[in-house]
């Protein structure tokens, strides 16, 4: 049968069928199993109407309930089954094998290190784009064409940007923009302008960013300030990792600065920029970055708009500069909402899959665990394994999760 | 705003300039993708994209016409022509060329090149020639020349009428267009009719356990289809599915419905108590509310979430490989076929380019006509 016709049969019957159960459903309990009517007419109506809401709901959470909860567990038993033994129970057989693979080890650095610059780079790309355009007249079509990646596929994305990272022999004309700008710089005034001084002041204004997150984070325990109310008893630890996460970003970044200014750079030879290993991640994480920017701008400048005008004006009054404006009215006001975009974004990049599939398949130290598991699952069909790695994702997840869950209801009530 | 603090105009014009770099830093990408789609091949691979907006300066290799066509002028063989129209290229204009591959530059236009037994050859600079001989031209091709060319910006459809009309197999996007949309269409509407219905009971019905399952969708909203992959994929082989449309149209329904029930929900919750209360009074049913008062009045959330179900599934390429596309690649989607491409037509840019393109295509103009709706669904979504 033609698929074209099937999906319109499908659509007919789908929608049909939904439409109908609900009419229908309703119909039996209104007419025949507690009729509105006779002596039991109140009771009836009272017991229809607790009954309703299920029929309501039971499509919904069927569905729920068999492609999302009941894989999660099954994915769960899977993890410790092992498929050439017929599916046999055999422990942590699965990790201890995957944690002896140095890919997965791979996966798991490059998915931390994916963690920490896409949504750092998308959300503070959008917030700048977001304030920038903000009084503009032709700031909407701006922000429209910055918002436009958006609709385009990882995979459509992934062309788009292996056009831009093309190399081509040193006799030849360059075709890919990164090449030829790359050609350009022959190690003058240039090219220590924007390849080592922009650089060093980017990572710069990282480092500095970090020591204050440091200090935010052990004021209270050196100066002995107390919060308002009692603290949590997990302020303490949560306050220490955030503060040892931290000092390490520190160090990354001072070290990555002194690199910067001692490595020989090899002017005038055309890379081959997704076989550099370690660097490679950037290139692909800028797709990702690239995409991400406009969500984070469409949410970040409606929270902007939303900023009391009172709180500015009188700022502006009490003679703060815009850089003041920005940084210590604006953007406390909109905490809450950078949150919100951050962890929607890193719930993207847990997942990121399309974009390392399409342009290196994790070749050239660019694993990321999305693509291990798929690779694990498909190609060298051991569910076992695949299992656990999907797992892993799920444990990476699950903080976010309880936190959502934990402001939902808090905003419920 | 500023003005008050004063140094407006500086400011401003700071501002404005980096808007303009970023938006152009943004499309670049795109442009250069779209602009290759109308290159020829052999354009795309003698030069960057960025040059096919000027007129560039070419290297090629025509020939004059056959022997056969030679008149016969006194004592001369003649054979006289245009080298561009004889070669069926565009009209360039000539700066320098030559009559061997070792030296293609020797003679500027208007000279005349001594070919020693091949004759002489007058080369004009809009690439007119006129070729004679003593004796009669043999053979059965004509002489090489080998040019220098100015050419204008050129741009073709052909690459367009190969990807979607020649009906190649490894290349056409005909088929696997047709198929995204099959894919698409019932992905996109039966999940809407199912969270519809739910996100009413959730949000005006009372009944116990109702937080609970609001913290449920929550939760599941966050779960990656990762996890899913595995035992869904058993289980549709279990139970017959297998690999195909209907398979693939139920995990679609499945991952859209937490996002669906979720933005349904808190946009329903938002409609006016009024309009129920009055409408229970006057002796509606829960049925007859939500069909005539509650879906025309919740079209905007509808539109919200219909616009990102129909760009996740037609972007999606992770469930596609997983529960549609089988050995057989008869089934096969945009996004894997693009994939597959990458794979085998790896350094051929117009073919790659174009079916990009044809796949970026119908993902933009919804996004161009529906982005206010798309914007909405967004801040509904993740403000909250």
């Amino acid at each position: 049968m033609n698929p074209a016709i099937q999906g319109l049969i499908t659509i007919v019957v789908g929608v049909g069928g939904c439409l109908g159960y609900f009419y229908l459903s309703n119909q039996f309990l209104d007419r025949v199993l507690y009729p509105a009517k006779g002596p039991n007419a109140g009771r009836n109506i009272n017991r229809a109407n607790q009954i309703r809401p299920w029929l309501f709901l039971f499509p919904a959470i069927f569905a729920l309930g068999l492609y999302l909860a009941y894989p999660v567990f099954e994915t769960l038993r899977l993890s410790f089954t092992d498929r050439s033994a017929g599916g046999a129970f055999v422990g942590f057989d699965n990790y201890s094998q995957m944690a002896a693979e140095p890919k997965f080890w791979e996966a798991m650095k490059n998915n931390m290190l994916w963690l920490i610059v896409v949504p750092a780079a998308s959300t503070a790309a959008g917030l700048l784009v977001a304030q920038l355009t903000d009084r503009i007249s032709w700031g909407n079509i701006a922000k429209s064409l910055i918002f436009m990646p958006m609709a385009i596929s990882f995979v459509g994305a992934s062309v788009i940007f292996k056009l831009v990272y093309d190399t081509r022999a040193v006799d030849q004309d360059q075709i890919g923009v990164l090449n030829a700008v790359w050609l350009s710089f022959d190690g003058g005034a240039w090219a220590v302008i924007f390849l080592r001084l922009l650089p060093a002041a980017i990572l710069l204004a990282f480092a500095a960013f970090m020591l204050y997150g440091i200090y935010l984070s052990l004021r209270p325990l050196i100066w002995g300030e107390n919060e308002r109310g009692k603290p949590a008893w997990w302020a303490l630890p949560l306050r220490i990792v955030v503060a040892v996460g931290a000092a390490w970003l520190l160090w990354l970044s001072l070290n990555s600065i002194y690199s910067l200014f001692t490595v020989a750079l090899p002017y005038g030879q055309p890379q081959t920029w997704l076989t550099i290993p370690f660097w490679n991640n950037f290139f692909l994480m800028v797709v990702l970055i690239w995409i991400q920017t406009g969500f984070a701008m469409v949410i970040l400048s409606a929270a902007l708009r939303g900023i009391p005008e009172e709180t500015i004006e009188a700022a502006i009054i009490d003679g703060a500069n815009p850089f003041d404006i920005f940084f210590k009215i604006k953007i406390p006001q909109i905490m809450g909402t950078i949150v919100v975009v951050w962890t929607t974004i890193t719930l993207v990049v847990l997942k990121i899959f399309d974009i390392v599939f399409a342009m290196t398949n994790g070749q050239w130290e660019t694993q990321v665990l999305a693509n291990y598991m798929y690779d694990k699952l498909f190609r060298a069909n051991d569910w076992g394994v695949g299992s656990a790695a999907a797992i892993v994702i799920m444990l990476l997840v699950t903080p976010i999760l309880i936190w959502n869950v934990y402001n939902a209801r808090k905003e419920m009530r | 705003m500023s003005s008050i603090a004063g140094s407006k105009s500086g400011l401003t014009w700071a501002v404005q300039i980096s808007v303009v770099l970023l938006v152009a830093l943004w499309l670049f990408p795109t442009v250069g993708l779209f602009i290759s789609s109308f290159r020829t091949a052999d354009q795309i691979s003698t030069s960057g994209w960025w040059a096919a907006l000027f007129t560039q300066e070419q290297n090629l290799v025509l020939r004059t016409a056959n022997p056969d066509t030679q008149t016969q002028d006194g004592s001369l063989f003649v054979i006289e022509g245009n080298l561009f129209a004889d070669n069926d290229e565009g009209a360039a204009t000539i700066s320098v060329w030559g009559v061997s591959s070792r030296a293609i530059s020797d003679y500027v236009p208007g000279d005349t090149a001594d070919m020693g037994d091949d004759g002489r050859i007058t080369v004009q600079e809009n690439g007119d020639y006129r070729l004679e001989n003593d004796a009669a031209f043999e053979g059965s091709r004509g002489e090489r020349v080998f040019v220098t060319a100015e050419t204008p910006p050129k741009f073709t459809l052909d690459n367009y009428r190969h990807i979607l009309l020649s009906g190649s197999t490894t290349d056409g996007m005909a088929k696997a267009f047709f198929n995204t949309l099959t894919v698409t269409i019932p992905a996109t509407i039966i999940p809407i009719v199912i969270a519809a219905f739910a996100a009413y009971a959730l949000a005006w019905m009372r009944f116990p356990g109702r937080a609970l399952l609001i913290a449920l969708v929550v939760g599941l909203l966050v779960v990656p289809l990762q996890l899913a992959l595995i035992p869904l994929l058993r289980l549709h082989l279990g139970i017959g599915i297998g690999k195909g449309y209907l398979g693939v149209w139920l995990a679609h329904t499945g991952f859209g419905l937490p996002l669906a029930v979720y933005l349904l929900r808190n946009y329903m919750v938002g409609l006016p108590r009024d309009i129920i209360e009055n409408a229970k009074v006057d002796g509606a049913t829960d049925f007859q509310i939500f069909t005539r008062i509650i879906l025309p009045l919740s079209f905007p959330a509808l539109a919200s979430f219909a616009i990102f179900q129909f760009l996740w599934t037609w972007n999606d390429l992770l469930v596609a490989k997983v529960f549609l596309i089988d050995a057989t690649g008869e089934t096969t989607v945009m996004t894997n076929q693009i994939v597959e491409l990458l794979g085998t037509r790896g350094g051929n840019w117009e073919i790659l380019a174009t079916a990009a393109f044809v796949s970026i295509a119908v993902p933009l103009a919804v996004f161009f006509t529906m982005q206010r709706y798309l914007v909405r669904g967004l801040l509904a979504g993740s403000v909250k």
